[in-house]
């Protein structure tokens, strides 16, 4: 591991311009990924600046009917709260569905939602990965890649996003609110993980140096029959292989579906809620949603079964939910 | 020598003030395992996949692999040094040894710690990923061994005692929140 400065930050300004000062300077959460690929050489900052003694910690109440969650909530405290289980149980759900409850404990939701990709090849720096080094290539497309995505990929890289909880909020429009030294911002999560395409290495839309401060649940989204579901390759502490967080409101065919484990950032399945819209809500329906969703899949040769595990998936939580909606 | 890269820092470890000199890079398990001389904790992986350093921190389990030293300074720290009481096991560590929660004893210290922390959050009212409705106007979620083995799935057990350990667990967690 590089040798680096470690600094605790106690206001949001001291925080900002600490991070601008330094090269190579990164905010700190729980540490839970930062530590771990520091370990390994895949992340060298020359400085930490410690985001959790801010005063970003908590849920409040928005003016809206929704929830505010600070950054530096843990994800432990943000699944157990009243109110996230009431309102936005998918969320609860999504967070209680990844890692463990020590790696919960210390993860913040602001480092959850920049946890970078679980793509062995990214991991290992003797590896090509343009993720990790621009222009390097991709070891995955014609390696070991049956985690990897089927859906907006492109030949530059095929890394899936690996957050539990970031499908939850993509499926409940969150608003990422951040901090920078030139004044605050907000980005919905649709825009908060830009597309692929040739820049890999470009993970979020954030301006640099910029402090995730908050993330917003709209009122508009609370669905308080909203399932989480993870398909994974063992009962419990493992990555999505495909994951879902829907709900569906069955009296006008109004839902909410996001996909997880099947691209490089939480897949909102705006097709298959398109196609639901145009009701009525029959098994036929259901599977002409997933169809829709998934007719743009292109999967690799070794993760072909993914397309099919989506399409079952979307199916199966769709029918759930019209089975326990109340009549 | 103190720079930017190294410093003194103050760690509270079972009640015990402890001052060391470190270099930032140390991790809590090494600082607590090399500088304090606390083996107990286990180093399994250094990568926060096994649990068997999970200390406890502000009473809430962690993993101290995965926790910088000077990240932990300020806060209370509970290691299995610090578990027992006055020279008597805690109800935990005596179902584990009554029911046999362990074969080589690797990965105990760290399913201990959890388990001390996991029953807090049980008792807290936390759901799991196996509750069946986490909605707070549902019934709080029974201990059970499915319950058991999902909140503790961050401890492996490469010696696979795990029937053992949930028996254990569930035999001791009423005294536990209760003492
Ligand atoms: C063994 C293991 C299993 C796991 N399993 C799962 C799983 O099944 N599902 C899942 O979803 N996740 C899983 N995770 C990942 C875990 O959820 C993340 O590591 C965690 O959420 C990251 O949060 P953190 O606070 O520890 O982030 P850190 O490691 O502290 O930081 C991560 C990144 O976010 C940046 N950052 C942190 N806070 C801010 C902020 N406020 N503003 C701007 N930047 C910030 C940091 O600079 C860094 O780049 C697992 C991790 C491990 C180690
Ligand atoms: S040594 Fe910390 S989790 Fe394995
Ligand atoms: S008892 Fe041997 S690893 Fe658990």
């Amino acid at each position: 591991m590089k040798e680096f400065a470690y600094r605790r930050a106690t206001e949001v300004r001291d925080a900002l311009t600490l991070v601008a000062a330094g090269d190579g300077a990164r905010y700190l959460g729980g540490g839970t990924n930062l530590v771990d690929l520091m370990k390994t050489g895949v992340e060298a900052p020359a400085r930490l600046v410690d985001v959790r003694f801010l005063p970003l910690d908590g849920v409040r109440e928005a003016a809206d009917g929704g929830l505010v969650i600070g950054a530096t909530t843990t994800n432990s405290d943000a699944a157990a709260h009243p109110e996230v289980r009431r309102r936005y149980p998918a969320l609860s759900e999504a967070i209680l569905a990844g890692a463990s409850g020590q790696l919960r404990n210390m993860a913040t939701v602001g480092g959850n939602l920049l946890q970078r990709t679980r793509c062995g090849y990214f991991a290992d720096p003797s590896q090509a990965c343009n993720k990790r080094v621009p222009g390097s290539g991709c070891a995955a497309i014609a390696g070991e890649h049956h985690n990897h995505a089927v859906l907006g990929w492109s030949r530059h890289c095929a890394a899936t996003h690996a957050s539990d909880m970031a499908v939850a909020m993509a499926a409940f429009d969150a608003v990422v609110h951040y901090e920078t030294l030139d004044g605050p911002g907000e980005l919905p999560l649709a825009e908060f993980y830009p597309p692929v395409g040739d820049t890999p290495d470009r993970e979020t839309a954030l301006p640099p140096g910029a402090l995730i401060t908050a993330i917003a649940l709209p009122g508009s989204a609370v669905s308080p029959r909203s399932r989480y579901r993870k398909v994974r390759e063992r009962a419990s502490y493992a990555f999505a292989t495909v994951s879902i967080a829907a709900d569906l409101d069955v009296r006008t065919g109004s839902a909410r579906i996001a996909l997880g484990g099947v691209a490089s950032r939480p897949w909102r399945a705006r097709r298959a809620e398109a196609v639901l819209r145009e009701g009525p809500l029959t098994a036929d329906r259901f599977r002409a949603a997933a169809d829709a969703e998934l007719s743009a899949a292109e999967p690799l040769p070794g993760n072909g079964y993914k397309v099919t595990l989506a399409r079952n998936l979307i199916v199966a939580v769709l029918t759930e939910l019209a089975d326990r909606a109340p009549a | 020598m103190t720079d930017d890269t190294h410093g003194e820092i103050v760690l509270r470890v079972n009640d015990v003030t402890h001052r060391l000199l470190v270099d930032n890079r140390t991790t809590l398990l090494d600082a607590l395992r090399e500088g304090i001389g606390h083996t107990g904790s286990k180093k399994g992986c250094d990568r926060g996949q096994c649990g068997a350093c999970t200390v406890l921190c502000d009473g809430r389990r962690v993993v101290s692999c995965l926790t910088l030293a000077v990240a932990a300074e300020g806060a209370e720290i509970t290691t299995i040094e610090g578990l027992a009481g006055d020279g008597e096991l805690r109800p935990i560590q005596r179902e584990f040894v009554r029911l046999d929660g362990f074969q080589c004893g690797y990965c105990t210290s760290g399913q201990l710690c959890s388990a001390v922390g996991m029953l807090a959050e049980h008792a807290a009212g936390w759901p799991s990923a196996v509750t069946a409705d986490v909605s707070p106007d549902a019934p709080a979620p029974e201990l059970d061994a499915a319950e058991v083995r999902e909140r503790m799935s961050g401890n492996l057990c490469r010696c696979g005692a795990y029937p053992s350990i949930v028996r254990a667990v569930l035999s001791a967690a009423r005294e536990e929140v209760a003492g």
